[in-house]
């Protein structure tokens, strides 16, 4: 029999009030996935991820951490999740070392754990910190105790919600390759990101949610295939002035030498359309071939929704 | 049992490290209030049968020292963990809604202890304090602070801003202490002010208590017990209630 999945949800509904912030969501991710939670503000990932985490109870529907019930089980899921919350929350009474001691307690480890915890301390490289208050840290400090806090317990699933949200460049990156040695370690990682290209570069399949609903569910690849638009980008030998109609119409910005055309993947083709340009004389030393990027395949499923609901 | 005693010294050390205003400033209070009304008082309120006024007062300021401590304790802490966010840390453990219970309700009771015995320690310094019953005192002392501990986690769940926090304490805990015969036996009181006193229940813990010293008191002791056991039980099982709900915790 095959193992539980990491995660899975069945028919997931949850209502604040007038809003119907999931219209049951129905997937599950498998172990030792990375997978991607993306969609517009309010477009319902971190009620789903609450959900997941016990911080909000769902209406129907059924959540499941490796086949056990978040909550009718939740001990048993919580031990097996590890949240780090989108807001940079801490306790301001105690210092980096107390706050993951204190973290690891509730989960009823106790000094047997304390070598995880300064291992911790060193990979997250807050060493030199473990005395100090958590109020004197900077705030990518602060995100980096909250990821200690989640991984206090060992936790196989990982859950991030917008993990890099207000943070550095520099830190972003330390992120991203802490998060992918947590995965080749073989932690199930989720991750919610408003950076598509944070989700792009990390994640294997990808969901997209946008008002309580998944609109995509597919592997990384599956999704940049649905792009159905790329961009050609042309240089000539001189200014480009005179175009035929036909071309006119995809032209998406001329600039002297240089233009870019916007082509439709299913109807125009490369070659004609070079070749009409060439016909109306313009003389053509390079093209550049742009696919689309994941960031244009999220606004093409997410965008006409925002739109009708303006 | 690990994780209700890790948010049980979590709860303590946080009081403990800031005990100069969680410890020291009570105590300091409950003395000004000491030497203001013994010296105002004494020879001019009659309370018991030959017990001076300014021992009367002992156990009055130390009782309500306990249960205004015990109350801020655990209505601060939740109020704060609220307002900062840093609830999740809780919430997203294994740790049941008991569990949560236990953990706040014995820190509170913790902290109103070290403040009353704070109040004691210095207090018979100033003035001879007979002890009746020491199992009464620590007994009433216990019972009483898990009472205010219940009412403070009921408050810190229910309060969404420390003003409405305020409210409750200026307005529901504060005028019950004071009102409860700290300052007075109740037998000095007109009629209607005495019978009045007898629906506060705080009264009974002051009187229980101050029983434990004196061997006297205006109610009898095991009615005071009973009032107070009851309190605690009720109010402890609405609180379950509440945790287990998720009420204004867990949306």
């Amino acid at each position: 029999m095959a193992a539980d999945p990491a995660v899975s949800i069945e028919n997931l509904h949850k209502r604040f009030g007038a809003l119907h912030a999931l219209k049951g969501i129905d997937f599950s991710i498998g172990r030792g996935e990375f997978f991607g939670l993306l969609g517009p503000n309010g477009a319902g990932k971190s009620t789903l991820i609450n959900c997941l985490a016990g911080l909000v109870r769902p209406d129907s529907g059924r959540l499941s951490v490796m086949g056990h019930d978040v909550v009718t089980q939740y001990r048993r899921t919580r031990r097996l999740l590890g949240v780090v919350p989108q807001e940079l929350v801490y306790d301001p009474f105690f210092q980096v070392r107390e706050a993951l001691q204190f973290q690891a307690g509730y989960f009823g480890l106790g000094k047997e754990n304390n070598d995880w915890i300064e291992e911790l301390l060193i990979t997250l490289n807050l060493a030199d910190r473990a005395t100090t208050n958590m109020r004197a840290l900077s705030g990518g400090m602060k995100r980096r105790v909250l990821i200690g806090q989640a991984l206090v317990h060992k936790p196989p699933v990982v859950v991030l919600d917008e993990p890099t949200a207000g943070v550095d460049v520099e830190l972003r990156q330390a992120l991203w390759r802490f998060i992918k040695r947590l995965h080749s370690e073989g932690h199930t990682i989720v991750l919610t990101t408003h950076y598509l290209e944070e989700a792009e570069n990390l994640c294997e399949r990808i969901a997209i949610l946008d008002h309580g609903a998944a609109v995509a569910l597919e592997t990384k690849s599956e999704l940049l295939a649905r792009g159905i638009c790329r961009s050609l980008h042309i240089f000539a030998s001189h200014k480009i002035e005179t175009l035929p109609d036909q071309i006119r119409a995809k032209v998406q910005y001329i600039n002297g030498h240089s233009m870019a055309l916007r082509l439709r993947k299913d109807k125009d083709s490369i070659v004609s359309v070079l070749d009409a340009i060439r016909d109306a004389g313009i003389d053509i030393i390079d093209i550049q071939v742009e696919e689309d990027k994941l960031e244009d395949v999220f606004v093409q499923l997410t965008g006409e929704r925002d739109e009708r609901g303006v | 049992m690990y994780g209700v005693y890790t948010l049980f010294s979590k709860e303590v050390l946080r009081f403990w490290k800031v005990a100069f205003q969680t410890v020291l400033a009570p105590v300091i209070t409950a003395l000004l209030y000491l030497v203001v009304f013994s010296h105002v008082l004494e020879d001019r309120v009659k309370v018991f049968e030959g017990v001076d006024y300014t021992a009367f007062l002992i156990p009055g300021l130390m009782m309500m020292s306990v249960i205004q401590n015990a109350f801020a304790n655990s209505s601060s802490s939740l109020i704060q963990s609220k307002v900062t966010g840093n609830i999740v840390f809780l919430l997203l453990t294994p740790l049941s809604h008991f569990e949560l219970f236990i953990g706040y309700i014995a820190a509170a009771v913790v902290r109103g202890f070290t403040v009353g015995a704070g109040v004691f320690l210095l207090a018979v310094f100033y003035v001879q304090v007979p002890v009746h019953s020491v199992v009464v005192i620590i007994g009433f002392a216990i019972l009483s602070s898990g009472v205010l501990a219940v009412m403070g986690v009921i408050a810190g769940i229910w309060a969404e801003k420390f003003d409405q926090l305020a409210a409750f304490q200026n307005f529901i805990i504060m005028p019950l202490s004071f009102l409860s015969g700290v300052f007075y036996s109740i037998h000095s009181l007109p009629p209607f002010w005495q019978t009045l006193s007898h629906f506060n229940p705080f009264f009974y813990m002051i009187d229980g208590f101050r029983y434990g010293f004196f061997g006297q008191s205006d109610m009898a002791i095991e009615v005071s017990f009973l009032v107070v056991v009851t309190a605690l039980v009720v109010l402890s099982t609405l609180t379950l209630a509440l945790l287990k709900s998720g009420y204004k915790l867990r949306a």
